[in-house]
């Protein structure tokens, strides 16, 4: 079976400056992936390059979407084949009304994998019956994209594009950050209710709290731009105890 | 002098001769005339080293003044009238002036709303017992070459009078359509709009269709008396190889409301320069514009603000959006006189550079001689945010379509301020067909 997700040997660098050196990570479909690891350990940097933001580049090694080479992708493409990535700091634009922006986005990826557009109502329907299964309050759709979003508003936001656009692969950047424990809790409750067999998710995480309410399947911990150890979430609570410092002389 | 100057003196009284039977007016309106030409013709087209007119050197950009157009024939009547019909705006009271003369039959002049009455410049400066109106070309407000010119060579114009108290349902709109090439269209209108109103003046500029490398020399006086609420909504659609230089004045009564909006997308070269002077206490201006200019086109927008009495308010809001080697220019003054205190004068210009050759002027000024005033000037220009374009895109948007939906969404905030729907939809979809022509 092809993986969902295959990273090999992936060396990435900013301004010349290597930031992964050499990265390996398989994800399968259904399967919940924590990615753990100090500041600087290049956590941000990978879901970044799986994504397509600018600024990075690759020098070696590969990423495969279900089999398909990702980074010869623009990020609209690779956006219509199914990855999402949650941002760590959503963006606010001003000036363009929420509403717009999900369907706009919708019915390009749908555009782009050749299925037909959504009319107006059939798209109201369809945020309608996502955002009631969310408990996102409509007002929240009729403002303009993230503005004057609280820190957990903005994570809501992205929870219901992911359940709007229905992705295969999420990835979820530190989507602890900014949060206060109910905000995490109810983010952390919609990334549940969007766990199913055919989608994968990538959480990326500092602290272990977040994996409380979001359980992984696995998990791995990176430094210094590489996976130093995979396990089972008992990891996750081993780090909880014993801290990083461990990892980070390994890698040294 | 030079020989230089001393050949374009005697093509410039070319200019006036040949006008000449088509310059309505005897007597003092003729005298006037040959003063403004002649004032014209001592300045020269005006260059960068006039302060006003720096970053739009109409010497270099305009070479000289086209020839009058002569008045159209039946051909060029129902050119005009198509393109009166391609504008697409529904609704309003028209009054179109082509290559400079009005034309009663593409215009609403039978169906004239309660309240509105309609004379034509060209009638009332013909007209003998007129002859004394030379003060209809007259402008006390504003001197420059550009507007001696317009008062010289003005062929026609509409002069509309709205009574006390009435509020309009239709808009008024003056449209001006162009069928003529290399030609200039010379026009000045009146406006009277009177206390306790409700008005909507619209003015458009077109091209009929096979319309080359005219010019559009307008102007237009707006008298709004007190507690009157208008809405002015300028949409410069010229063709894009046109030149379009406009003088618009306004007078605001007390406690009166002006919100206008200026949007040029048209002509290779354009000049809209706006004074609105507050002569009643307690009076808001609301002035918004947006340019939309792609290629070599060179638009600028110049506003003069004069507080000239207490407790008024106004706000400027601009937007450029500049694609290729295009150039925007706004300049902004507000003048705040000794006595006008309570003043609260704020203006707020941004400019999108979308490609690395577009090229963007901003001068704001304020000349502030009160001391109890809220006054306040910004001005940013940038390329579109990375990390706004990198969120669409990871949702799915292609890049033209990010960037459309962030330069729409840059715009929106000045075109947001028309009240009409009907005109508001058309600021929109023009500058969605903007976009589109983006490719």
């Amino acid at each position: 079976m092809t993986a969902l997700l295959e990273v090999k040997g992936l060396k990435v660098q900013v301004e010349e400056n290597e930031i992964l050196h050499g990265l390996d990570l398989t994800v399968n479909e259904g399967e919940v992936h924590a990615i753990m690891g100090p500041n600087g350990s290049g956590k941000s940097t990978l879901s970044h390059v799986i994504a397509g933001k600018p600024g990075y580049e690759v020098t070696a090694g590969e990423i495969l979407f279900k089999g398909e080479n990702l980074l010869e992708m623009e990020p609209n493409e690779r956006a219509a084949k199914g990855v999402f990535l949650a941002f760590q700091y959503p963006v606010e634009i001003p000036g363009v009304a929420t509403m717009t922006f999900l369907r706009t986005a919708l019915n390009a990826q749908r555009k782009a994998r050749g299925e037909g557009e959504y009319s107006t109502p059939d798209f109201l329907k369809k945020v309608r019956e996502v955002s009631a299964r969310l408990s996102i309050p409509q007002d929240m759709l009729k403002r303009g994209v993230n503005v004057g979003f609280s820190g957990g508003e903005k994570k809501r936001n992205e929870v219901l594009q992911m359940a709007l656009f229905e992705p295969s692969l999420c990835i979820l950047d530190e989507m602890d950050s900014g949060l206060d424990i109910d905000a995490l809790r109810i983010a952390a409750d919609g990334v549940n209710s969007l766990r199913s067999k055919g989608r994968a998710m990538v959480v990326i995480t500092h602290y272990q709290r977040l994996l409380n309410y979001i359980i992984p399947d696995f998990v791995h911990v990176m430094s210094k731009g590489r996976v130093v150890k995979s396990g089972g979430k008992d990891l996750a609570l081993e780090l909880e105890k014993s801290g990083y410092a461990q990892f980070e002389d390994k890698a040294a | 002098m030079n020989i230089a100057l001393a050949t374009s003196n005697t093509a410039q009284d070319e200019l006036f001769t040949s006008a000449k039977g088509r310059l309505p007016g005897v007597g003092p309106v003729a005298t006037m005339r040959r003063a403004a030409f002649d004032d014209f013709a001592r300045r020269g087209l005006p260059h960068r080293r006039i302060e006003e007119w720096k970053y739009t050197d109409l010497r270099a950009l305009l070479r000289e003044v086209a020839p009058l157009a002569p008045a159209p024939d039946q051909a060029a009547l129902a050119r005009a009238g198509a393109a009166v019909k391609a504008l697409g705006i529904n609704g309003t009271q028209k009054f179109v002036l082509v290559d400079g003369t009005f034309v009663p039959q593409l215009s609403d002049v039978s169906g004239l709303e309660k309240g509105v009455s309609l004379r034509v410049l060209r009638d009332v400066l013909e007209n003998k017992d007129n002859a004394v109106r030379a003060d209809l070309l007259q402008t006390s407000v504003a001197s420059d070459a550009m507007i001696s010119l317009n008062t010289a060579l003005a062929t026609d114009g509409v002069m509309i009078d709205v009574a006390d108290g009435v509020s309009l349902t239709k808009p008024l709109h003056i449209v001006h359509v162009a069928t003529s090439s290399d030609t200039s269209a010379v026009t000045r209108s009146l406006v009277k709009i009177g206390k306790g109103t409700n008005v909507t003046l619209v003015e458009s500029f077109a091209a009929a269709e096979g319309a080359k490398t005219y010019q559009s020399h307008d102007s237009i006086v707006v008298w709004i008396g007190d507690n009157a609420e208008v809405q002015h909504v300028r949409l410069m659609e010229d063709a894009l190889d046109a030149a379009n230089i406009t003088t618009a004045i306004f007078t605001l009564g007390a406690k009166t409301r002006l919100n206008t909006f200026c949007l040029t997308h048209g002509a290779r070269v354009s000049r809209y320069q706006g004074f609105v002077t507050f002569k009643g206490e307690g009076s808001e201006l609301t002035t918004n514009g947006v340019n939309l200019l792609g290629g070599q086109r060179h638009g600028d927008t110049t506003l003069l603000v004069d507080h000239a009495v207490p407790g008024c308010t106004s706000r400027e809001t601009f937007r450029a959006a500049l694609d290729a080697r295009a150039h925007s220019v706004f300049q902004g003054r507000i003048i705040v006189r000794p006595d006008a205190q309570q003043t609260d004068g704020k203006m707020m210009t941004r400019a999108l550079l979308l490609s690395d050759e577009a090229e963007v002027d901003n001068k704001p000024e304020l000349e502030i001689f009160a001391d109890d005033v809220s006054c306040g000037h910004g001005a940013t220009t940038g390329a579109l945010d990375e990390d706004l374009l990198f969120y669409l895109r990871a949702r799915g948007l292609p890049e033209k379509e990010a960037q459309a939906l962030l330069i729409t969404a840059f715009v929106g905030e000045a075109i947001e301020s028309i009240v009409n729907d009907d005109l508001r939809e058309f600021a929109v979809a023009t500058a969605e067909r903007w976009l589109a022509t983006r490719g």
